[in-house]
């Protein structure tokens, strides 16, 4: 019964023209990089890049209010609905796996590879390699201090690491709020909640960018510090970027409520950014358990 | 309001712009077969110079630099714009008229997720035109190979890496999507077809481990260029690691080629047999248990690269223990023939030639995964006959077969029966010659990935070279074949199969443009 009303749309020009975006982005970050790393200007990775970023923009930009438009005139079924909560449900799966991976880095190198390299348990002849060398987490000095210079200090989990952990969950608090208010019909009050979540989003992201300048000027801890300025950046680098998505969406929901998107019993856009930021919210809480305190 | 809103009244569009901007599935399945056909030619050459190469010891043809960037890009192409994007070409035509679905769930998404790869191979394999080569480090790029040592082309080998994974899953959640929301109704779990149950924990596996690949080139990328030392013990990282997190996305990676390929030969063996699949829960069940498997078996690849001995010992009975499922597999498809009326048009043949040298392969993979007998095998042409004897006879071989199978469903004519055989033959022995030998030379000590060789290895080397171009070549019967069936083959009639079974071959040869507008009924 139900697939009958399946709606399948007519062609569109977004794909293509998202590939040849996702192309441009991906083949000017490459020539930038590379040009950075060789000292040859980059000018023309860099044209690329930002075209492709600008034009993939644009395409979301089209390609969504294509989707809002087939929805507003009630060409989406129920089971419309479950594809798209499925799609998203996976697509944030696959997230979860991502930074699984740099989690799973994390370990390794924190209980195995580093202590084997100073000498402990079954490969710890791998010290062979650097006589002296002792095991240490947060590792302060690398086996080759001149190539990776440990950093002087890591950053307290206490002061911002802390704060910044209050204000994203809270901020899974006030989304949830606003998605109530949405269900209940109570459109200032979603405007309100909404704006209060992007705020304290955006005051995470201050926060964290705040740490990264002490991490850089006052502690030494970057990216050439070791291994633990690699795991720490890449870590909170990615989540941090993900918070930016996530707070865009955000803000993209809010801008939609208030141009009066979104019925109490229709809104799955909104709930799919409101999924995503507690997912952000809970690699938050991996992350300042097993980066920062532990 | 009209029960098939927009989706009965249109056919294709005409010209290019059907096949750029389309969102039918069996547009873009067609697409993904025919690009995945190409880059299997493309792939080929480089096998072939390869194999032209090794034909004697010492170099004639190419430089070792050179022969490095062959097999690195043989297997990435082979791997990631051959095998994949021809199962998921097959997912996109079949799944649908399998479940009784309109199209796939996401329509436009799929076809993103099509026109994405064209990109990243072109990206990839303009890689060789550059300064310094292409990479060269082999298709699982190991640090510090790829890190330190590599060539500045591995930037892009990167990008297109992380291009192939969006379009993976994308197509992997598109896949999920429809099989889990758009069966018709009756089509209850235990009902589908074997081929959409072995999608299905397909997609799932590509889902769980491409996000992992993209993982371990951001890595791979930050230690290039950006200061970081993930595989660099200099700064307290471990080159190990990168072993570690590449086959953990590298294993599942394996099942994600083999997989389909179990779901296409349970969908031909009961045909031809005229019998129901023997066993179908226990098929389902075994499928789940290899993937399940497939995660905890990953370092059986870095027996010989230094672990603890637990890990040895755990990483070798696990995998010893996926046999166990891959075996039920095998009994189940040998008692489905056992007592049929069988025949042996083509699609059976590359089935059963499946059921046989996959078989070779799974056994040579139990060699393998003896630890302390891997030490001896570790890296040698042991391993490389292994893995092609599970991808060519094995994945390839499915694919084959599932294309004559469906050919006269999707075009409404019969191929040549006479071309099939003969193509068939021609590859079976091909394969067999090209990769038999291997396992000797291997057992004997040869390594791979090294254009030249002692003079013992010398007799075998000829003949495994003469055997891919049997098997490269009549790979072009196969093209004629198509496309004379296209263009002139035998009308087709709708159930083109005397024992054929499923909602598909309810569909008219040729499968209408929309296939189920209004879901049927399933009982
Ligand atoms: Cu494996």
């Amino acid at each position: 019964m139900s697939t009958q009303t399946y709606y399948v749309p007519e062609q569109s020009r977004w794909p293509i023209l998202a590939s040849t975006a996702l192309f441009l982005m991906a083949f000017g970050a490459g020539s930038l990089i590379n040009s950075l790393s060789a000292d040859t200007g980059g000018a023309t990775g860099l044209l690329m890049l930002l075209a492709g970023t600008l034009g993939m923009g644009l395409i979301m930009l089209g390609w969504f209010s294509n989707v809002i438009n087939e929805s507003d005139k009630g060409l989406y079924s129920p089971q419309m609905d479950r594809s798209f909560r499925w799609g998203m449900s996976w697509f944030i799966f696959s997230e979860i796996m991502f930074f699984a991976a740099f989690f799973g880095t994390l370990f390794y190198i924190r209980n195995l590879s580093v202590p084997w390299l100073g000498g402990e348990g079954e490969k710890g002849v791998s010290n062979m390699l650097w006589h002296g060398f002792t095991a240490e987490w947060p590792l302060m000095s690398t086996p080759d201090q001149q190539a990776f210079p440990g950093p002087q200090g890591v950053i307290d989990p206490w002061h911002i690491p802390l704060l910044n952990t209050i204000l994203l969950i809270s901020s899974s608090f006030t989304v949830t709020l606003a998605h109530k208010a949405l269900k209940l019909g109570k459109r200032s009050r979603v405007v309100l909640w909404l704006a209060v979540t992007v705020g304290l989003g955006i005051v995470f992201l201050y926060f964290q960018a705040y740490e990264y300048a002490e991490a850089y000027n006052e502690l030494g801890l970057t990216l050439n510090a070791g291994v633990y300025g690699a795991t720490f950046f890449i870590l909170t680098g990615f989540h941090g970027l993900h918070v930016t998505l996530g707070t865009l969406m955000l803000i993209i929901i809010w801008l939609r409520v208030m141009k009066g998107h979104f019925s109490t019993e229709k809104h799955f856009g909104f709930e799919a950014v409101v999924w995503y930021w507690h997912f952000v919210d809970v690699v938050w809480v991996g992350l300042f358990l097993f980066v920062y305190i532990l | 309001m009209n029960s098939s809103v927009a989706t009965t009244h249109h056919g294709p569009a005409s010209g290019l712009s059907r096949w750029l901007y389309t969102t039918n599935h069996k547009d873009i399945g067609t697409l993904y077969l025919w690009f995945s056909f190409v880059m299997f030619l493309t792939g080929g050459c480089m096998a072939l110079l390869i194999r032209a190469e090794l034909f004697q010891p010492g170099l004639q043809l190419i430089q070792p630099e050179f022969f490095n960037q062959m097999t690195t890009m043989h297997g990435l192409i082979m791997v990631f714009g051959a095998v994949m994007p021809a199962f998921v070409g097959l997912a996109n035509w079949m799944i649908p008229m399998m479940v009784g679905a309109p199209d796939m769930a996401l329509p436009r998404m799929n076809n993103w997720s099509f026109w994405i790869l064209p990109f990243a191979f072109s990206m990839m394999l303009s890689t060789l035109f550059m300064e310094g080569g292409a990479p060269n480090f082999g298709w699982t790029f190991y640090a510090p190979l790829s890190t330190t040592y590599a060539p500045p082309s591995v930037t892009f080998f990167i990008f297109a890496v992380h291009m192939m994974g969006i379009s993976s899953i994308m197509g992997a959640i598109n896949i999920i999507a429809t099989i889990l929301n758009l069966r018709a109704p009756g089509m209850n779990m235990m009902k589908l077809p074997l081929f959409v149950w072995t999608w299905l924990i397909t997609a799932f596996l590509l889902i769980a481990v491409m996000p992992v690949l993209a993982g371990v080139v951001t890595m791979m990328l930050m230690d290039i260029h950006f200061g970081t030392s993930f595989f660099n013990a200099a700064g307290g990282g471990d080159p190990v690691l990168f072993q570690h997190v590449f086959w953990f996305f590298g294993h599942p990676e394996v099942y994600i080629m083999i997989l389909p390929a179990f779901g296409i030969v349970s969908e031909i063996i009961p045909t031809f047999a005229r019998k129901k699949l023997f066993g179908y829960p226990s098929m389902v069940y075994a499928t789940a248990s290899i993937a399940f498997l497939s995660f905890i078996v990953w370092a059986h690849h870095m027996f010989t690269v230094g672990m603890p001995l637990v890990g040895e010992v755990f990483f070798m009975f696990a995998t010893m223990l996926i046999a166990v499922p891959t075996g039920v597999k095998v009994f189940n498809w040998v008692a489905t023939m056992f007592r049929g009326s069988l025949t042996f048009e083509t699609p059976m043949l590359f089935a059963l030639a499946f059921v046989v040298l996959f078989t070779i392969g799974g056994f040579s993979g139990l060699m393998l995964a003896i630890a302390p007998a891997d030490f001896q095998y570790h890296d040698t042409y042991f391993v490389v006959a292994h893995f092609h004897y599970v991808l060519v006879p094995g994945a390839v071989f499915a694919i084959m077969a599932g294309a004559y199978y469906w050919l006269p469903k999707w075009c409404g004519n019969y191929y040549s029966e006479t071309m099939g055989k003969v193509h068939f033959w021609c590859s079976f022995i091909g394969v067999n010659i090209t990769f038999f030998p291997m396992h000797f030379i291997g057992l004997a000590g040869m390594p791979r990935r090294i254009p030249d060789y002692a003079l013992q290895f010398a007799d075998f080397n000829a003949v495994a070279t003469v055997g891919a171009f049997i098997f490269g070549f009549s790979q072009l019967i196969f093209l004629y074949n198509v496309l004379h069936c296209i263009r002139k083959g035998r009308k087709a009639s709708d159930e083109v199969w005397e024992g054929s079974h499923g909602l598909e071959w309810t569909l008219p040869s040729p499968a209408p443009y929309h296939s189920f507008s209004e879901a049927p009924q399933i009982k």
